[in-house]
């Protein structure tokens, strides 16, 4: 497309928290090669997120979880319509630029995958398509959107099956939005010091009472309940992982979740969505986990 | 009243543009809620997306009816390729109560997404118009009785057929409210059309 009619901007911030916002409402959900990536479209998924393993898989098996392959990411895009995300590791700029280069639509820079740098954090305002980061609490959330994410998700704990992660990182970020609106403006400095972020991002919280950017729910989300549990206490979307591919009827249960992410305030959509599905994933206990397996304290 | 359709998309952006104009507005999730309100924002997101939520809800029905009971519309991007008479790439089911043919995703991916200046010719005079375009449709084709409301380098954008508006880009995005102000006033002027329609104040009749 030519601007013959205007100087055209690409790579706004409005243009990446823009795409943020068409997808609110809806489910973007973890594939692993084409073949899923229609399933999930078929569902009705909002975007599909191209990795080499999903989340309960890169858990079991170890080793170092990269950028997916690029000849898997491109199968994927071309199979689809919606938009296509893929992960990068935390701080590694240069599979970002790849990503980007190949034509991505967003990029997640996840704890799923390995940390590439144990300090820093890509610079997301180097580039034109729009990042989604993962945060436990209010102060990492505004970190990253210091960094420049256009899209804040909860980490959860990815591939756990287990949805009680993700409720405790969405409750904290509603939680201290509510006292930061509360609070009076003269504490506010302290309250940025404190919570290790930008001081300007602190008061427009504050002011505002929300986000500047949406806010997403991720991590061990394997249920209609699930999601519709994570919408309820706040969350504008819902990325599911393991949850649909590790489940016995993956496409039943893709379905089930969009429509209980839409309806998330409907109890008989909701029951009527969570029947006949078959098993869910299998889910892990939290305690049973050690320090070490925890990926969300990866990049904080 | 006017009804945000909030199954899927950015009806929370549409919210904040109708707050900004002081309009009364409902989020729609259900077809029922269609009898509260007299004009209906389909907003953008997946058009995949929303035609399966739209087809399990029951809007496939409810929809041309509430359009052909003096219902007015406005999409944006995704809603422009549910109300349109022809999509292509892929070719889709779509309402066709407006007479354009529109292709999918045609200026590119995201990093092809772009902001800049279009012109309106919203009350018969051109001007300035800025426009957010994000995996846009491109409308190919505006067929007789369908009025071309703006362009950009050359192309239109934004468009009119009776009591449906679509746009390409997302005026709820911009800081510019002529937009959904052109769509209250049609939404006013229907309503006006249709009490002096009605028995109630035409008792004679």
């Amino acid at each position: 497309m030519s601007n013959a009619d205007g100087n055209g901007q690409t790579g706004t911030l409005k243009l990446k928290v823009g795409l943020a916002e068409m997808l609110k409402g809806g489910v973007i959900m973890d594939v692993t090669n084409a073949d899923q990536a229609k399933i999930a479209e078929d569902a009705g998924a909002v975007a599909v997120m191209a990795l080499e393993r999903v989340p309960a898989d890169i858990r079991a098996q170890g080793g170092v979880a990269r950028m997916a392959s690029i000849t898997k990411v491109r199968e994927i895009m071309s199979a689809v319509s919606i938009p296509v995300m893929a992960k990068v590791r935390i701080g590694h700029f240069v599979e970002a630029q790849i990503l980007q280069a190949v034509g991505v639509d967003f990029i997640d820079e996840s704890e799923v995958l390995t940390p590439a740098d144990e300090r820093y954090h890509v610079d997301k305002f180097a580039f034109t398509v729009p990042f989604v980061c993962g945060a436990r609490d209010l102060s990492e959330a505004l970190r990253r959107i210091g960094e420049g994410a256009a899209l804040i998700r909860t980490k959860g704990e990815a591939g756990s099956g287990n949805i009680v992660e993700a409720v405790r990182h969405m409750r904290l970020v509603t939680g201290h939005i509510k006292r930061l609106t509360a609070m009076p403006h003269d504490e506010l400095m302290t309250e940025a010091k404190e919570m290790g972020a930008p001081y300007e991002l602190v008061a427009l919280v504050a002011q505002t009472g929300q986000l500047p950017v949406p806010n997403f729910a991720a991590g061990g989300i394997a249920t209609p309940a699930d999601a519709g549990l994570m919408m309820q206490l706040g969350a504008e979307s819902v990325f599911v992982g393991s949850g649909i591919f590790k489940s016995s009827d993956p496409a039943a249960r893709a379905k089930a979740i969009v429509e209980a992410t839409t309806h998330y305030d409907d109890p008989d959509v909701l029951a009527r969505v969570s029947e006949g599905l078959g098993d869910p994933m299998v889910g892990l206990e939290m305690s049973k986990l050690t320090e070490r397996e925890l990926l969300q304290t990866r990049g904080v | 009243m006017i009804g945000v359709l909030a199954l899927q998309g950015d009806f929370a952006a549409h919210g904040r543009m109708l707050d900004r104009l002081g309009i009364d507005w409902m989020l729609v999730k259900t077809p029922s809620q269609l009898a509260r309100v007299d004009g209906l924002i389909i907003p953008g997101g997946e058009s995949t997306t929303l035609l399966k939520l739209m087809k399990q809800d029951g809007f496939i029905e409810a929809l041309p009816a509430f359009h052909a009971e003096g219902g007015v519309l406005f999409g944006t991007c995704a809603g422009l390729i549910v109300l349109a008479k022809d999509v292509l790439n892929p070719a889709q089911f779509s309402f066709g109560l407006i007479d354009l043919a529109v292709e999918r995703n045609a200026y590119g991916r995201q990093r092809e997404s772009f902001e800049s200046e279009g012109t309106a010719f919203l009350n018969g005079k051109a001007t300035p118009l800025p426009m957010v375009f994000i995996r846009a449709p491109r409308i190919l084709e505006l067929r007789p009785g369908v009025t071309l409301l703006a362009r950009y380098d050359q192309e239109p954008v934004m468009a009119q057929q009776g009591r449906v508006l679509v746009a390409s880009f997302h005026p709820e995005l911009t800081d510019d409210p002529r937009v959904h102000q052109y769509f209250v006033e049609m939404v006013a002027t229907e309503r006006q059309a249709i009490s002096i329609d009605s028995p109630v104040n035409n008792p004679v009749t």
